[in-house]
């Protein structure tokens, strides 16, 4: 079974998905971050693979970007990353997130045979909505590794359907029209729009909300309607102010994480 | 059968492998929204009417196809025709998709209308048609662009433009355009992006080609009705490609032979050059499957032109079709090459080209250097002023 699909089974309350940029601002960073977070409750994590054109990305994690491009953080950097990770955390699954271009130049195979032998669970290509996909998907699905899908507030109802049969794993709802970093206005709307992939969906296809959550607030709101929540920029943000102080950036980020964490519903 | 070069992109968007939809969620609908109303208005009668009448009246369609007897002679046997697309209303083609998307956006409904811009004669041409159909427009420019391209700045805050600078990556036309689209995310409701090149997601490429395939048609009239001739040889600089495309559409299936002219910077071998089509290989760059300047770890590279409008790592998808079905021959100058034919044709026939356009004259003298009998018709995409400050420093530093 893979590890996403296990955990939204097994975990009691709803999940906290935490995303970062690997290589910001240091692979040995990341490292670190990604055990603190296990430690602060996050169940699943998104790992950011740098691109130089992020083009959905908002002004700090643009800058977290090009933090770990200044370490000429590569894809292949990445899967070593998570190789290491899956040494001593054989639970917490990994969901690789970024653009395509780096993923075309590898090669899809390449990738996806790379990707298994590092364990990585999941796979999320912003860039490449599900009718641009089919090559990649299949070559990740013959290593039983899950296609994410994005669905947003301009996604129509066919449009749905189809994406939330193609993905797998989980589906990522984007919150609102906007890049990351924005903020969150109106959850009953998201909530209308999730009732709806609910309705649409024939499979139980867990929905993880992204983008615009902040606080722990909003993050328990959101937890009442979805499945998961998910936070990057907020976290991304702990880097950025901390960055000369390393320590201080990974506790930071352990309270922060924390208090999200408690501050999730049970299912 | 003949294999045709003019029926593409399917309707996914695609150039077989090359085109498409590479965007985020978010922008599919407004994207599938434009690709509708494109088909339904701007396919119209009417509104091929309207736009007609003011290319006619506003823009000052036909431009005119000049003889360049003077240097056709001093060059050797071949003949040099310009397509005048510098003497439209701002001064490059550019305003040829301007009007086109911008009357389109306005019927739409939308308020509100966004552009990127390299050189900024994109950006102006936007700003133009903003002004005269009343509504707001917001242009994107690297802080880069900014810094060598001040006079058209000032044009499109005078036209009563917003320009916001973007300061993130290598602070140039690609990242404009990134920045356009993070803002079209986040306003899909009531803005239209305006993209200048046939670059981007489905359907820009198709909509910037049919907007500026004006060119090409007139040409192929006019060739014949002043001139009594055909033309043998096209020639255009491609930077994103509209105004090559422009051009070589309507010509795509007769026996002409077809030129694209890539920016070669300080040379091919340098690394320091705009040239995909000639140095780079596919990959997925602004929403589209295009020929691209990578790194080995599949980052976008940064590029060199003297030029602005040509410095892009990416090109017009369908370009890169042409390049691979090999109905068009992808070439470079390098920024000296086009410097000296931008002196060459200024002092000799007394028309100030843009240096985008210097690069496609610098290829099409070679061309009439070697042929004979040859009518060379050469897109004279859009006028020099905007880099009288670039030539005047750069001769400065010579002395």
């Amino acid at each position: 079974m893979n590890r996403i699909d296990n955990v939204f089974v097994k975990k009691e309350r709803k999940l906290f998905i935490a995303y970062l940029v690997c290589g910001d601002p240091d692979l040995n960073t990341t490292f670190k971050l990604m055990n603190n977070l296990v430690k602060s409750g996050v169940d699943i994590i998104e790992l950011g693979m740098p691109f130089t054109d992020p083009i959905a990305d908002g002004p700090i994690i643009q800058k977290s970007v090009e933090r770990a491009l200044r370490k000429k953080t590569s894809i292949i950097n990445v899967l070593d990353l998570v190789k290491k990770f899956r040494k001593s955390n054989k639970k917490t699954p990994v969901v690789l997130m970024g653009y395509l271009n780096p993923i075309e130049n590898l090669g899809y195979e390449k990738f996806a045979t790379l990707s298994e032998k590092s364990q990585v669970d999941g796979v999320l290509i912003v860039d490449s909505p599900p009718e641009e996909s089919e090559c990649l998907e299949y070559a990740l699905s013959e290593k039983n590794i899950h296609s994410i899908y994005l669905a947003s507030p301009t996604t129509d109802k066919k449009r749905l359907k189809e994406i939330s049969r193609k993905s797998s794993g989980y589906l990522y709802y984007v919150s609102l029209k906007g890049i990351t970093g924005s903020k969150i206005n109106r959850v009953d709307d998201i909530s209308k729009k999730i009732k709806s992939i609910r309705n649409m969906s024939n499979k139980n296809l867990p929905i993880a909300v992204g983008f615009g959550i902040k606080d722990s607030v909003t993050a328990r709101k959101i937890s009442r309607i979805a499945d998961g929540i998910i936070i990057g920029s907020s976290i991304v943000e702990l880097i950025e102010e901390n960055l000369h102080n390393r320590d201080k950036m990974i506790s930071k980020i352990k309270k922060f994480a924390a208090n999200i964490s408690n501050a999730l519903v049970r299912k | 059968m003949k294999k045709k070069f003019n029926n593409l992109p399917d309707i996914n968007g695609h150039f077989d492998q090359y085109g498409g939809m590479f965007v985020s969620e978010t922008l599919i609908y407004p994207l599938k929204e434009l690709l509708k109303a494109y088909k339904k208005i701007a396919k119209s009668s009417n509104f091929k009417e309207l736009l007609d009448s003011e290319l006619s009246s506003y823009v000052g369609r036909p431009t005119p196809i000049y003889y360049a007897e003077r240097i056709s002679k001093e060059l050797g046997k071949s003949h040099i025709y310009l397509k005048r697309e510098d003497l439209n209303h701002t001064g490059a083609h550019k305003i040829n998709n301007a009007m086109g998307q911008v009357l389109l956006a306005k019927q739409m409904g939308k308020t509100r209308i966004i552009a990127e811009t390299g050189a900024g004669q994109h950006g102006v041409a936007t700003a133009t048609a903003c002004a005269k159909y009343n509504l707001q427009c917001i242009v994107y420019m690297g802080e880069e662009d900014i810094q060598r391209q001040k006079i058209n700045v000032y044009r499109m805050k005078l036209l009563g433009a917003e320009v916001v600078p973007v300061s993130s990556g290598s602070k140039t036309l690609k990242d404009a355009l990134n920045e356009a689209l993070r803002d079209w995310v986040s306003n899909v409701d009531n803005t239209h992006y305006v993209i200048g090149s046939v670059a981007g997601p489905h359907p820009y490429p198709m909509i910037v080609r049919d907007f500026q395939s004006v060119i090409g048609y007139e040409s192929k009239k006019q060739m014949k009705t002043l001139y009594n001739k055909e033309a043998d040889i096209l020639v255009a600089c491609v930077g994103g490609g509209s105004n090559a495309i422009g051009l070589f559409h309507p010509y795509l299936n007769d026996k002409v032979k077809i030129f694209g002219v890539e920016a070669g910077g300080y040379g091919l071998s340098t690394g320091m050059h705009a040239a995909p089509l000639n140095k780079g290989k596919p990959g997925v760059l602004h929403g589209n499957r295009t020929y691209i300047m990578e790194d080995k770890d599949g980052q976008i590279q940064t590029t060199h032109s003297i030029s602005a409008g040509l410095d892009y790592p990416g090109v017009g998808p369908e370009h890169s079709w042409l390049k691979d079905n090999k109905r068009v021959k992808y070439v470079s100058v390098t920024d000296k090459e086009a410097l000296k034919a931008f002196y060459y044709l200024t002092e000799k026939e007394g028309i100030i080209p843009a240096l985008e356009t210097a690069h496609a004259l610098a290829y099409a003298f070679k061309i009439a250097k070697k042929e004979k009998n040859k009518n060379i018709l050469i897109n004279l995409s859009g006028r020099g002023d905007k880099d009288i400050d670039t030539i005047a420093k750069m001769s400065r530093m010579d002395l």
